[in-house]
């Protein structure tokens, strides 16, 4: 059997068994989905706030904003339902020392980890990006460009990659500083700043969004794209950039990991 | 637990705390590094005030407005909630229970025994704030300053009474995460930590005046940054104080009640 094979079969597996755990805590779950759609709801109350003083901000009318908030709440989504509940296990693992059950199993423990837990009924969030893009497009008018929104498929995907791959840069560093509560609580807390077009950002801090923690390239470029004037090499970068984090988050995690001295024994 | 004993064990209760902070200075690093989202804000701010000042707030204002958001979030912090539902998760609360001290009151010294260090990070950035848009904006009479010093300790007691009133919740539910949860998202956006209150549209304006969130930092922010006269000052700092005599209360009730559900799983 190939490779690719063997990891297709795993990662259904995984899947199976997320959703068959998630079916026996259906309350949580449902209460899960209220409070991010309750966060969602009150985080749009600044956007609303600066619109409301303001025609327009760094270039951005409310209903182009609108598109980029969208996009912010789109990837929560995504964070929430499959990238945070797995990564947020690893770090209980690296804390009890348990990492080694994963560890010995013959297959790459990233993908392991990374595809431990799915929990798709907390993206709620799905639903209220639709909604936030709806609004957007009503405000402004006109509908999406038709090349823009392939441009913005292509872009959710380097988006996703991306965020997975700052949440295991993030993760990695659970191996160093045990306590990790509040290295979620920074992930989020950083990637808040992603709300907005990277343009309202000037001098230094947009460039660290840019290159350095490339939230722009995660929802002002998408935003962009279905506006139909993001220009060619800003996608061609996105995809670049999206690549090098990939590499580079894959080798600071197998550094991590090789670091690791089972906590427990 | 008679006041005398309680009063003698604090200086000690202080240092072990401290001791701890100490030791967990990492991690205390990044949760300051996940509290700079006054820093985001202020960048987006002064891009909307560029070509215009917003209401009252110029460029400068917003400076000064969100170094004070930043320097009084520090020192007003507090995390009981998180640490009362997992304490009563695991049932380790009942080792609080045993000694011969109010575990509200251990709680309490322990979350100011992180204010030293936090002022460690805060002292430089007011030197910037003040480096940068000098000292015309802080208060000008001693009253003003000693209204900013009561309305700091209200603002702490605020935060940590509500923290504790639904942490203490865990003792009916199991955990209460998810009700602070709630608590923060509102916290965040109506305590003026991302917008001054002043610049909200009347409607929600309104709620904000009577809500307690603006009293946990926008209230402070705006007596060190001159944005009321003492009249205004001195009324607002009875609502403040009005906000933590009514969470005092509720916490009575609520910890005298809890308590005796409380079954120490595991412990």
């Amino acid at each position: 059997m190939s490779t690719l094979g063997r990891y297709w079969r795993l990662l259904r597996v995984q899947v199976r068994s997320s959703v068959l755990l998630g079916l026996q805590y259906r309350a949580d779950f449902a209460l899960d989905g209220l409070v991010s759609l309750f966060w969602t709801l009150t985080a749009v109350i600044p956007l609303f706030t600066v619109f409301h003083l303001r025609g327009t901000v760094a270039g951005w009318t409310f209903g182009e904003a609108l598109l980029v908030t969208g996009w912010f709440t789109l990837l929560e989504a995504i964070l929430e339902g499959a990238i945070n509940p797995s990564l947020t296990a690893v770090v209980e693992h690296i804390r009890k020392g348990t990492l080694d059950f994963v560890l010995l199993k013959p297959a790459d423990a990233q993908f392991l980890v990374s595809t431990a837990r799915f929990e798709p009924w907390r993206s709620t969030n799905v639903v209220t990006a639709l909604v936030l893009w709806g609004l957007g497009f009503v405000r402004l008018g006109h509908g999406p460009s038709l090349l823009g929104s392939l441009a913005a498929l292509l872009l959710l995907v380097t988006a996703t990659a991306l965020l997975y791959s700052l949440w295991i840069l993030t993760v990695s560093a659970a191996f160093y500083v045990v306590k990790i509560d509040n290295l979620t609580n920074l992930f989020n807390s950083i990637f808040d700043a992603a709300r907005w077009p990277v343009q309202v950002f000037r001098g230094l801090l947009r460039w660290i969004f840019t290159f350095l923690i490339p939230l722009a390239l995660m929802t002002t470029f998408p935003a962009e794209a279905m506006l139909g004037r993001l220009a060619p090499t800003a996608l061609a970068w996105s995809l670049v950039g999206a690549g090098v984090f990939a590499w580079l988050s894959r080798r600071v995690w197998l550094r991590s990991i090789a670091r690791y001295t089972s906590a427990s024994s | 637990m008679s006041a005398r004993s309680t009063f003698r064990a604090l200086p000690t209760l202080f240092r072990i705390g401290f001791a701890e902070m100490v030791a967990y200075r990492a991690e205390m690093l990044v949760w300051v590094l996940a509290t700079t989202m006054p820093l985001i804000m202020l960048a987006l701010w002064s891009t909307v005030a560029r070509d215009a000042p917003v209401g009252r707030f110029d460029q400068q204002d917003f400076v000064a407005y969100f170094l004070a958001t930043f320097i009084v979030r520090q020192l007003t912090g507090a995390w009981v909630a998180w640490q009362l539902s997992f304490e009563v998760r695991t049932g380790t609360l009942s080792m609080r229970l045993l000694r011969p001290l109010h575990p509200m009151v251990s709680y309490a010294v322990e979350n100011l025994a992180a204010i030293p260090l936090r002022l460690i990070i805060a002292l430089p950035v007011a030197v910037v704030a003040l480096l940068l848009v000098g000292s015309e904006r802080l208060p000008k009479s001693a009253l003003l300053w000693v209204v900013f010093l009561l309305s700091l300790l209200g603002s702490w007691l605020i935060t940590f009474l509500a923290n504790s009133a639904i942490g203490t919740l865990a003792l009916w539910t199991g955990s209460s995460i998810k009700v602070m949860d709630v608590w923060l998202a509102l916290f965040m956006v109506l305590s003026g930590y991302l917008i001054p209150v002043e610049l909200f549209p009347p409607v929600v304006r309104s709620a904000v005046e009577v809500l307690p969130f603006r009293y946990q930092i926008g209230f402070p922010v705006e007596v060190l940054t001159s944005a009321h006269d003492t009249r205004t000052a001195l009324i607002l700092l009875a609502r403040q104080w009005t906000w933590v005599a009514i969470s005092f209360f509720l916490v009575g009730v609520l910890w005298r009640r809890g308590l005796r559900r409380f079954a120490a799983y595991g412990g």
